[in-house]
């Protein structure tokens, strides 16, 4: 087993949401050290570490970090992004189910390297349960003073707010989740400028994803250094991957960035579900490129070599088809949950997913001809970089990967000559 | 409109927030669980507490997929539908549901018990497939599986 313990360290321990437990275990140390650093060491700390957006960009956090105003006379807000929901995607849950503290403890140094005094947990509506564990939490940190005025004697007070969403995909994006945050519709914002700059309630707001600041707390303790040589070169530390579909241990595994996808798939999933033959992978959550088996077999867990065989790592949620699936059926599906989950904002995204369903469900019906592959491939290319944010992207991206490996999957579906309509049988 | 216990939730709700309109989502929330959908009367009511018009709560309700105008049912069975639960037999479940209770995709039986909603991922892809019977998880399901549950519900 290759897998590693540092995110998910607490995961099995008893009473692991307890703060008396996470203090046992030595919780809540990486706070007193980083109240004794300065804010601008934190943030080049954070940027050595080589530590990522887990939410899926893959930004540098450090980076973002960063581009933050400091000097300027507004509130600053760290919103953590707790809005799961790429398809194939479901780590930030437990990570917010099992080890809170962990990240309330990741929060509070984010929000004193940036100068925040509020930061609000934008979670799911869906994850209801969650917003009990995360609210008794913090009450819990409050009680001990590390929420609060003057946090640990340092001068620094800062508090959270967790805040549930109402069932919207598109929330997962920063903008779009700012605005809901402030009681409006889910659209995204023009970039720029960028919330690093004008964020929550027009001020400097870093928007960073649970898994993010969870791993903020190791390597304020233990060093920039160590987190970035559990990783690649370029990619540090470790990630959590959420595994899905036909493989025999589905669930969240955390391994080493730079970890073989096909190990995964056969050491921690415990090899192919009743023995079949792999077909498909979607690495990063449903938005990334489809990658076929023979790609799969030269992909390694990290941002570098996702980009090698032509998809990318995004989120973490691995999803593993057989040789039984039809890729037109699965393409299918994810066209679906774009068209339902596109906002509407930007005509090209709104209309296009639209088309695109409607020329799916023709072939579906048996109806599609040869040429409305290349109409649904002109679509795609009238979508993608035509929209204010990354949806369009991503509901373009897993259909023309698709087509691209799989076409026969998708000439299976059409029909083989017009019928000949006869007056004499009409 | 609601009762003390509620009216001391939503006053500690607005509260909480720097600007208050950033309570509407979990106002709507608090209207809806306790009334079992969103009413005129809610949308009203939250409007005059947030200092908004009625249109400008109605179109947030309109845009999230949890918040429903209609009566939803005592339990709103809440499937899920997207790849990874596709994968792992969701179609399976939805067709077992349909027969079962006699209705379709955003129908409610007409005992009023029942609502069968089709959604998007819920972040159970691991242990999938998954549904939502109002807020509680239900994961690893098959059709027996599904029975027994709502077997068991009171």
């Amino acid at each position: 087993m290759a897998e590693l313990k540092v995110l998910t360290a607490r995961f099995n321990t008893p009473n692991s949401t307890d703060i008396d437990t996470y203090l046992k275990d030595g919780g809540y140390q990486a706070i007193a050290k980083a109240l004794k650093m300065t804010q601008d060491d934190i943030i080049n700390e954070v940027k050595k570490s080589a530590l990522r957006g887990r939410g899926g960009a893959g930004f540098s956090a450090g980076m973002k970090w960063s581009f933050v105003p400091r000097q300027l006379n507004k509130p600053k807000y760290l919103v953590c992004n707790a809005d799961e929901s790429e398809p194939g995607t479901c780590k930030d849950r437990p990570l917010m189910e099992l080890d809170p503290h962990q990240l309330i403890e990741g929060m509070t140094i984010a929000s004193y390297a940036l100068g925040a005094n509020l930061s609000f947990i934008y979670i799911r509506g869906e994850y209801w349960y969650l917003v009990a564990i995360l609210e008794k939490a913090i009450q819990q940190a409050r009680d001990r003073g590390y929420l609060g005025k003057n946090i640990l004697g340092s001068g620094f007070d800062h508090d959270i707010i967790v805040h549930p969403g109402a069932g919207a995909y598109i929330c997962g994006e920063e903008t779009a989740l700012l605005n809901s945050l402030e009681g409006k519709r889910g659209h995204p914002r023009i970039k720029p400028p960028f919330p690093a700059v004008v964020g929550l309630y027009g001020c400097p707001t870093v928007v960073n994803n649970v898994e993010t600041l969870a791993a903020v707390p190791h390597i304020i303790n233990k060093g920039a250094d160590w987190y970035r040589s559990l990783g690649t070169e370029k990619s540090g530390g470790s990630k959590m991957f959420s595994l899905s579909g036909h493989v025999n241990r589905p669930g969240n595994y955390e391994v080493r960035m730079g970890y073989p996808l096909m190990d995964l798939i056969n050491v921690e999933g415990g090899g192919m579900r009743g023995g079949k033959k792999l077909k498909a992978v979607i690495v990063g959550g449903s938005s990334v490129p489809i990658i076929n088996a023979e790609d799969s077999a030269k992909c390694n867990l990290d941002y570098e070599s996702c980009q090698s065989v032509g998809t990318m790592l995004g989120s973490g949620g691995v999803i593993v088809m057989d040789e039984t699936v039809d890729i037109f059926e699965t393409t299918f599906n994810l066209i679906r949950f774009y068209n339902h989950e596109s906002c509407g904002w930007c005509t090209p995204c709104r209309e296009g997913t639209d088309w695109l369903m409607k020329i799916f469900k023709k072939i579906k019906a048996g109806m599609g001809e040869e040429s409305d592959l290349d109409l649904i491939l002109k679509l795609c290319f009238n979508i993608e970089g035509r929209s204010h944010c990354p949806l369009g992207e991503a509901a373009v991206w897993p259909i023309t990967s698709a087509i691209k490996k799989f076409p026969e999957d998708f000439k299976k579906h059409l029909r083989k000559s017009l019928p000949v309509l006869s007056m004499a049988n009409a | 409109m609601f009762s003390p216990e509620i009216e001391k939730k939503i006053d500690a709700t607005i509260a909480k927030y720097p600007h208050k309109r950033s309570a509407l989502l979990p106002l709507i929330h608090i209207a809806q669980n306790e009334q079992g959908q969103v009413t005129e009367d809610a949308i009203s009511y939250i409007a005059e507490r947030l200092d908004l018009t009625p249109v400008e709560v109605y179109e947030v309700v309109t845009f999230y997929s949890m918040y429903f105008l209609e009566p939803i049912g005592k339990y709103n069975l809440q499937v899920c539908r997207t790849i990874s639960c596709m994968l792992c037999g969701a179609y399976d479940i939805l067709e077992h549901l349909r027969n079962k209770l006699g209705i379709k995709n955003g129908e409610v039986t007409k005992d009023g018990r029942f609502r069968l909603t089709e959604v998007e991922c819920l972040g159970s892809c691991s242990t999938a497939p998954a549904m939502q019977v109002n807020f509680d998880y239900h994961e690893n399901l098959t059709p027996e599986k599904v029975d027994q549950i709502l077997s068991k519900l009171p």
